[in-house]
């Protein structure tokens, strides 16, 4: 077990029907890692996520979670072998109670569940104090936290984060990015899928940069953003 | 005071008022429940409330042949209730649920047709005249009666309103712990939320979907027979009329909010009753005959001016 990944994505091909929008990527991610994706609009950064979780139609590759093939898993089935995944939008339930929304995340678990709430409420010690307030009534930073949090009732054996900082202030963002390195060293690997591309790889361990459906550049967080390249095309330099 | 306005009013429009207002209370809890989570305006829903009624009334006259008791009609609903669950949940695996990723129109135009099927099934089996389903005259609640007088106030409650707001009540409590308390409900309500949502935490949305069938066909059942109890007799349209004011009921509570249905069921039942009392003057504020018409203009109103519902239901 040792030397499998906790997440290897081997040459996969996938879209919606027949319509191919990934061509071709190649990723891992080591267990103890945090892996960013970043790249332009439409280069296909969410649908990798989604093509994870068995939403989209794959056309040939291979993804294996902990060693194990998970292509053309049913989205329930990839919750219940411990992918915990946090959409971009409409990742709460809103008229929902905060303690609700976390059972919900429970749902393919039968014991635990208790135990396993007062862990997030540790982990997200803000969640604790509302824990019955309806998670529609929350600011956007703190959906997000519960929004991490139900994903996390499952036992995690990756986590995937789909934007996670889109529209929120640059307070909350920071934050956010925090609670991923804090969840990080709770033992969970985290596939983080982002457009604030300089902080999420000052995050990352390592990163992807996907240009059109496959990955073009790869490394270490900290050498992608000191890559011209990279810089010139998302950071936002300008030489 | 009372001898003048009160007597008149509590017995002869209120009470009603609040009868109607709990068989559409519980007939729109599931139209509301199938439009939030199974996305689709059930037409059929009325036929639930109907063919339920029948069934009753079957086991009611079964009984009376087979053993020469006739069952109370409460008692005859248990099992008319498990058999209509039954049939529903048959009619969505083998019906509905082809429809289930088909656009909304084809879905509300096949639950159209459902109704209509029911409607001549119930027909041709037991007839399309009126039956009757509790002979005689409904004596008011000694008890209530006594009492009140005693204090000044007679109020008139025939056994059968009483029977049908208690029953009322204790349905809602039931539903009330279903939806906050067991893992069941509270995942309906995360259906209701966010289907798509629901799909990705893993929820088993099939198992919601049968849950909504039972919840709603539940009390669509109750609210049938109530109906019957309350008119003592069984005709093939009854559920239909009642789909009108059921669905303005559920728009007035916000789509998707169940105690919403109760609330906007209860406040058309009410409107519809109270429309015609003589508020001004001796004559009724609108004449007896287009009291049908209010549950339709408070429909078309709040669509209007508030299309999301009193309680801040979905929009779709």
């Amino acid at each position: 077990m040792s030397n499998t990944k906790a997440l290897d994505i081997v040459n996969l091909h996938a879209g919606y029907g027949e319509t191919e929008i990934l061509k071709g990527i190649n990723l891992n991610v080591e267990h103890s890692e945090i892996v960013a994706i970043i790249g332009p609009n439409g280069a296909g950064k969410s649908t990798v996520v989604k093509s994870v979780l068995g939403l989209l139609n794959i056309i040939s590759g291979n993804i294996s979670l902990n060693g194990n093939n998970i292509v053309g898993i049913a989205p329930d089935k990839a919750i219940k072998s411990g992918i915990s995944y946090v959409p971009q939008t409409h990742n709460i339930f809103p008229n929902l109670t905060i303690t609700e929304n976390l059972e919900m995340g429970a749902w393919t678990k039968s014991k635990g569940i208790p135990e396993r709430i007062q862990e997030m409420f540790e982990l997200f010690p803000d969640l604790k104090v509302k824990r019955n307030k309806v998670a529609g009534s929350l600011s956007g930073g703190q959906r997000q936290m519960v929004a991490m949090a139900k994903a996390l009732m499952v036992d995690s054996k990756i986590m995937l984060l789909d934007e996670p900082t889109a529209g929120l202030s640059p307070k909350f963002q920071s934050e956010i990015f925090r609670t991923i390195k804090r969840i990080n060293k709770n033992g969970v690997p985290i596939l983080l899928v982002e457009q604030n591309a300089k902080q999420a790889l000052e995050t990352a361990d390592r990163g992807y940069v996907l240009v059109d459906g496959s990955n073009k550049v790869e490394g270490k967080g900290q050498d992608l953003i000191n890559d011209r390249n990279v810089a010139r095309m998302f950071l936002g330099s300008k030489d | 005071m009372w001898e003048t306005f009160g007597f008149e009013f509590v017995n002869f429009y209120l009470i009603p008022g609040l009868v109607l207002g709990c068989i559409y209370a519980l007939g729109a809890i599931g139209i509301t429940l199938t439009f939030s989570i199974l996305r689709f305006a059930n037409f059929a829903h009325g036929e639930v409330m109907m063919i339920g009624a029948y069934f009753t009334w079957t086991a009611m006259v079964l009984s009376n042949d087979l053993f020469g008791v006739p069952l109370h009609p409460l008692v005859a609903a248990a099992p008319a209730v498990l058999l209509a669950i039954g049939l529903f949940i048959l009619v969505d695996r083998y019906f509905y649920k082809p429809f289930r990723y088909a656009s909304t129109i084809r879905v509300v135009m096949a639950s159209f047709g459902m109704m209509l099927i029911i409607r001549s099934f119930v027909q041709a089996v037991w007839g399309p005249n009126q039956l009757t389903f509790v002979p005689g005259i409904a004596k008011p609640n000694e008890l209530v009666k006594n009492f009140t007088a005693s204090v000044d106030m007679m109020i008139l409650v025939p056994n059968k309103h009483f029977w049908i707001i208690a029953g009322t009540l204790v349905i809602m409590f039931a539903l009330s712990w279903l939806l906050t308390k067991t893992k069941i409900g509270k995942g309906m309500r995360a259906v209701s939320d966010s289907p798509e949502l629901a799909k990705v935490s893993g929820i088993d949305v099939e198992i919601i979907v049968k849950a909504t069938w039972f919840v709603g066909g539940f009390c669509a059942v109750a609210a049938g027979v109530f109906l019957a109890m309350d008119l003592q007799m069984l005709e093939t349209t009854m559920g239909f009329r009642m789909l009108l004011p059921m669905f303005a009921a559920a728009i007035l509570g916000g789509i998707g909010r169940p105690f919403g249905a109760v609330i906007g069921g209860l406040v058309i039942g009410l409107a519809e009753e109270l429309s015609v009392y003589p508020w001004f003057g001796n004559g009724s504020l609108i004449s007896p005959g287009y009291k049908t018409g209010v549950a339709f203009t408070i429909m078309v109103v709040m669509l209007v001016i508030r299309p999301s519902g009193l309680f801040k239901g979905r929009l779709f």
